[in-house]
Formats: C-alpha cells, structure tokens, sequence
C-alpha cells in the first residue's frame, strides 16, 4: 500500500511513463506548481524537448508544428492558460494534429484567491466549445488510466484531448509562507 | 525598399527541400505566388502563432531547414516567440518578417514598426545568433543563403513596399495542407 504522500508524488510520475509509453517528443509549458514535478522529469529526459513558454497560446503552435514534423508534442497549462489559447485552438481542428493537454486546475475546491475562480469555472466549457474532449481527474487511482487512454485518443486519433487535474488531486495552494 | 513578390521569388528559387510555413493573409500569399509546393505549410489563421510552428518543426526535424515567412502583424502578435526561440536555440530556423510597417489585410492601417518598433534589436536582444534588415533586391541572394545555411535561430527584417497586390489563394483546407506537406517530408 502508498501512503497518502506516496500518493501525491506518484500522479505527475504516472503521466510522464505514458509520455514516454507513446513516445512524446516535445512538451510545452509555463511554469507551475502543480506541474512542478512532471516539468522536472521532462527537462531530465533527453528524448524530450522541454520548451518554456511566454504565454501558453505558444505551446498550440509549437504541437502544431511538432506534428507536422512527425513528433508528438504535449502541453502543461494552468486553467488561466487555457483562456491563453483559444483562438489559437483552431489550429488543431483545422489541420487535425493530435494533442494532449494536462491542466492543473485553479479556482475551485478550496480556492484561496477568487481572481483565480473566474477561468477556473469556466475552463471545462472553453476546452469542449473549442472542440477538445475533456477528462476531469480527482483521484489519484485515475490518473494512470485516464492519462493513457487520452494519449492513445489523441496520438492514435489525431483529436484534441484536454486532461483536467481537479485541485482536490493537486492540493490547495499554500499561503502561509 | 522590396517588391514582396520579387523577394519571395527570388528566396524560394531552388528550394530543394526547405520547409516554409508562412503567416496568414499576405505571406501566404507571397509564398503561393512564388510556386505551390507540397512542403508549404500555409496559414489562413492562428494569427501570432506561425513563429511557434516554426519552432515545433524545426526541433522535430533537426536535419532540415526551416523557413516562416511572414508578416510584421503576426510577428508582433505572437513576439513573445521570440523569447522561447531564443531560449531553445534551433540552429535551422530562419524567419523572414516582411515588413511593410502596415496591416494590409485590413486596410493599410500603420503598425507599431512603423513607430520605431525595432523586430531587429527584439531578435538579438531574444539570444538570435544574427539578425538584420534588408531593403534591397541585391540582399535576397544572401537572405536565400541564410535560410539554407545559415547558423539559427535568424531573423531578417525585410522592409517591402506599402503596396497592396493582387491576392494569390492557394489550398485553404487544412488537414490537405497538412497531409500534403507530411507525405512530401518522407517522399
């Protein structure tokens, strides 16, 4: 058995085993903290690019382009970042490139700053008006089944999959120091 | 100051196999007017964003250049590329922004380059190994030579008339200009 703690590190360690499984090439990301880790074990990794960027809109070209050069390419956002991108969706359902999206969501089950709430609550409805299939995970026991059936819809099918990391499975951010 | 056709042409003779994606309205334009061709990857939208294809493809495709010709309309949406590019430094990817300090698709309305706003400066202050401008037909030999051989990333800010020409429309659906250009990369 994991213990609880075991349990909070393990989920970004089962979502980079199916980046390696399907064999994602490129990953895009702003930083954060909820994706602190599989950022870590990306930038470790040298079969991945690991590419920063100014603003999360980027990450939609940079998977766009990666496809069309034969690499599978994934994106590490905020629910904020969603908001980022929606124009720049449209690159996807045009062309039909395969992507995965990881958000770690902000703004809702314990949220300390309501300037996060706004995004936050509408982040699903934005991702599915722009044509992703969106998956929500709360429990740590989903996240290896849900993230690989995900890659495998997107990769395999050439669709848009956004995976949403429920702030209950992440942790409410601490403020007190 | 260019004729953008003239330069286009004059960039895109003897391609071989570079890969170009250009930016939507006029760059597009310019591009098809130049010659169709399979490994073009044109843009009809997704405005500020043909610099991060660029990017995407040029590291997934190490061993082949990589071209984005566009506008300074889409160059200025999407400037923050300019950051990442510079923090990934990708030796094959060159982007030619032509500028003609105006967004023409709209109706000639002034863009900030045309108040100083400096892509150049931008470029080398964002870690690009060179970047300059061009005013002359006599540079596009040496532009064409960076897009082949050149050390990336590069930026060349080419400053073409303020002339609205004729439109040239070429495959707008993009899952063809996608799979097009994908069987033309292995063929």
């Amino acid at each position: 058995m994991q213990t609880p703690t075991n349990i909070e590190t393990s989920w970004p360690d089962a979502i980079y085993a199916h980046f390696r499984r399907v064999g994602v090439r490129q990953v895009g990301y702003v930083p954060d903290a909820g994706h602190s880790r599989l950022i870590a074990l990306c930038q470790n990794d040298p079969n991945i690019a690991d590419v920063v960027l100014t603003t999360e809109e980027e990450g939609v070209g940079l998977v766009a382009g990666a496809a069309l050069g034969e690499q599978r390419a994934a994106l590490l956002m905020q629910s904020s970042g969603v908001g980022n991108c929606v124009n720049m969706f449209s690159l996807l359902q045009n062309c039909g490139f395969g992507c995965v999206i990881l958000v770690t969501m902000r703004g809702e089950f314990g949220e300390f700053n309501p300037w996060q709430v706004p995004m936050g609550a509408i982040t699903e409805e934005v991702l599915r008006l722009a044509g992703f299939l969106t998956y929500r995970i709360e429990n740590p026991d989903d996240v290896d089944d849900i993230v690989g059936a995900g890659c495998d819809m997107a990769f395999d099918g050439n669709l848009q999959v956004a995976i949403l990391l429920a702030q209950r499975l992440i942790g409410r951010k601490q403020w007190t120091r | 100051m260019l004729d953008r056709r003239d330069f286009v042409q004059q960039l895109l003779i003897d391609r071989g196999d570079l890969l170009v994606v250009s930016g939507l309205g006029s760059a597009t334009y310019d591009v098809a007017a130049a010659g169709d061709h399979p490994l073009n990857f044109y843009l009809w939208g997704a405005m500020g964003g043909t610099a991060m294809i660029g990017l995407g493809l040029a590291l997934a495709q190490p061993g082949r250049r990589v071209a984005v010709l566009t506008g300074d309309g889409d160059m200025l949406m999407g400037i923050g590329s300019l950051a990442t590019i510079g923090v990934k430094q990708p030796n094959n990817l060159a982007i030619v922004v032509l500028d003609n300090a105006h967004y023409a698709e709209t109706g000639m309305q002034p863009s900030h380059t045309q108040s100083g706003v400096d892509l150049v400066a931008m470029a080398l202050a964002c870690r690009f190994k060179h970047a300059r401008a061009v005013s002359r037909i006599e540079d596009a030999a040496e532009v064409r030579k960076l897009l082949h051989t050149g050390e990336g990333p590069i930026l060349v800010s080419a400053r073409i008339k303020e002339e609205d020409v004729p439109r040239v429309l070429p495959l707008r659906d993009g899952h063809a200009i996608k799979q097009r250009f994908m069987d033309a990369l292995n063929s």
